[in-house]
């Protein structure tokens, strides 16, 4: 492996995880679905009202596997919007996992982003206002739709005092909290930075945008078939929910600690396209400079970087310009998958849990297969797991997050 | 008309519900916030719904004299 020059001696290992997806309530359950093929993606048109009082003609999603509601304490879950539920409850495992270090609170940081933010607490706030009067709008309607909601519940619970963050830009946010995370600690500002992205805003108006924005997937006859990144046949995204989260630390405090460490966050590059507010720019250059910022940051060459888990989400526009993007900034040697197949869009959470996700192919050299990927688009030239998971020895993998603004991140893994 | 007996028992429910303190600890000479630990915002929902229950009203400047459980006791009884 090429020993390139980081910006920095510290190295930053990950040392917990923490998920709540639309394939299940923790990273071993999501785990487990990923490699098993499963979807998170079904009808919801029975369980909610508003896709026949508006008549959308989406009526599919990837709502989460566990409810956060079922997980968390009553009066705690009471002063949380949901997107706030699901940072706790993957923040709490990922701590739990890491072995709930003991660590200065002025040495401990928070990086969680989300796209969307407390929105559904905003609605039903607006309804209370409108329909009931002041007196009946929730004290706490502000810490619960505040875009920072997440990022402060998750420092209250753990006395983070070293500075909690909150990056947004939209689909990449949670891909671009990792990337801040590893600043921090390269820095040398804290030794501990709880970092990751949830998203849950599953409702009438978000899906409703997102129609109108021409970008949904309306295969609502099969709904485990409607996220097909890739594929000939892909015609747009399933909207998703969830949160994902690591807990990351200078590799120096882990070994002093002994703590299990299950892979090096190695490097982050964050580029912005400036040229269409939602459509990436054609020839990729923004995304292509983000790798392969990665890639510099972490110390590699390109050749060192076998598997690129993309942020491909099933749109007809996005999922090969990013193909070219990744052969452009690494060669055509990496092996591709697409975890949207499976896990649906989970916006300003994907890029924390697809970097899991990714993170764990390093681990345990396998790549999990892309759902629905039965006739490869014409234009990917690049190699795409399809079928069955792929056993392969993985030195480095990256993980993309694009988001809607222009936003490009991505993500270096390497082994322990 | 409530008695004392039952303004406590409700305000009881109603700070078990909004706190999660166990109503058996909801007794009268607690302070909310120094005992039960109920923070201003907890507060305003209280006293929104306690207005509901008890048709009174809690206005700003008196919730603020309400330091105690029986204090609350004691006003909703004057003001119902």
């Amino acid at each position: 492996m090429t020993q390139g020059r980081t910006n920095s001696d510290i190295e930053v290992v990950v040392t917990g995880l923490g998920a709540t997806t639309p394939l299940g309530g923790d990273v071993p359950s999501t785990w487990e679905a990923v490699l098993a093929g499963r979807s998170g993606v079904r009808r919801i048109d029975g369980e909610v009202d508003w896709v026949e009082k508006y008549d959308l003609p989406v009526k599919i999603a990837a709502p989460l596997a566990v409810e956060p509601t079922d997980v968390l304490p009553r009066v705690q879950a009471r002063r949380l919007d949901r997107c706030e539920q699901v940072a706790l409850v993957a923040a709490r495992e990922a701590w739990a996992d890491a072995g709930s270090p003991e660590v200065e609170p002025e040495r401990l940081a928070v990086v969680v982003a989300t796209g969307i933010g407390g929105a559904l607490t905003l609605l039903a706030q607006d309804d209370l206002l409108e329909n009931e009067g002041l007196r009946k709008v929730s004290p706490l309607t502000v810490p619960m739709l505040m875009p920072n909601g997440p990022a402060a519940w998750v420092g209250l619970e753990f006395k983070a005092q070293g500075g909690v963050h909150a990056p947004v830009s939209a689909c990449a946010s949670g891909a671009e909290a990792l990337a801040w995370a590893l600043r921090l600690l390269r820095a040398g500002e804290v030794d501990v930075v709880i970092a990751g992205g949830a998203e849950a805003c599953i409702t009438g108006i978000t899906v409703a945008g997102f129609v109108q924005a021409r970008t949904l997937s309306q295969r609502n006859d099969e709904p485990e078939r409607a996220s097909r990144p890739f594929d000939v046949d892909r015609d747009g995204f399933v909207l998703a929910e969830g949160a994902g989260i690591m807990v990351l630390e200078r590799s120096e405090f882990a070994a002093a600690r002994g703590a299990k460490v299950y892979g090096k966050l190695a490097g982050a590059g964050l580029t912005a396209d400036a040229y269409h507010i939602t459509g990436p720019e054609p020839e990729g250059v923004g995304q292509s400079r983000a790798i392969r910022k990665a890639v510099e940051s972490a110390g590699l060459s390109p050749t060192d970087v076998g598997h690129v888990n993309c942020h491909a989400t099933s749109t007809v526009a996005g999922d090969v310009g990013e193909t070219r993007a990744v052969k452009k900034a690494l060669g055509d040697h990496p092996i591709l998958t697409a975890p949207k197949s499976q896990l649906g869009h989970m916006v300003g959470a994907a890029g924390a849990v697809e970097s899991i996700i990714t993170l764990l192919s390093v681990k345990e050299g396998i790549i999990p297969a892309t759902l629905n990927l039965e006739n490869l688009d014409p234009g990917v030239e690049l190699d795409v797991v399809a079928g069955e998971p792929r056993k392969v020895d993985l030195q480095a993998a990256i993980c993309d997050s694009f988001g809607f603004g222009g936003h490009n991140a991505a993500i270096a893994f390497t082994k322990a | 008309m409530a008695d004392n007996a039952e303004i406590l028992a409700g305000l009881a429910e109603i700070v078990e519900e909004v706190a999660g303190i166990d109503t058996a600890d909801v007794t009268a000479e607690k302070s909310f916030v120094d005992d039960l630990d109920i923070d201003s915002l907890s507060m305003v929902e209280i006293a929104v719904q306690a207005e509901d229950k008890f048709g009174v009203k809690i206005p700003d400047d008196q919730l603020a004299e309400l330091k105690t459980v029986g204090d609350a006791v004691d006003y909703i009884a004057k003001n119902q």
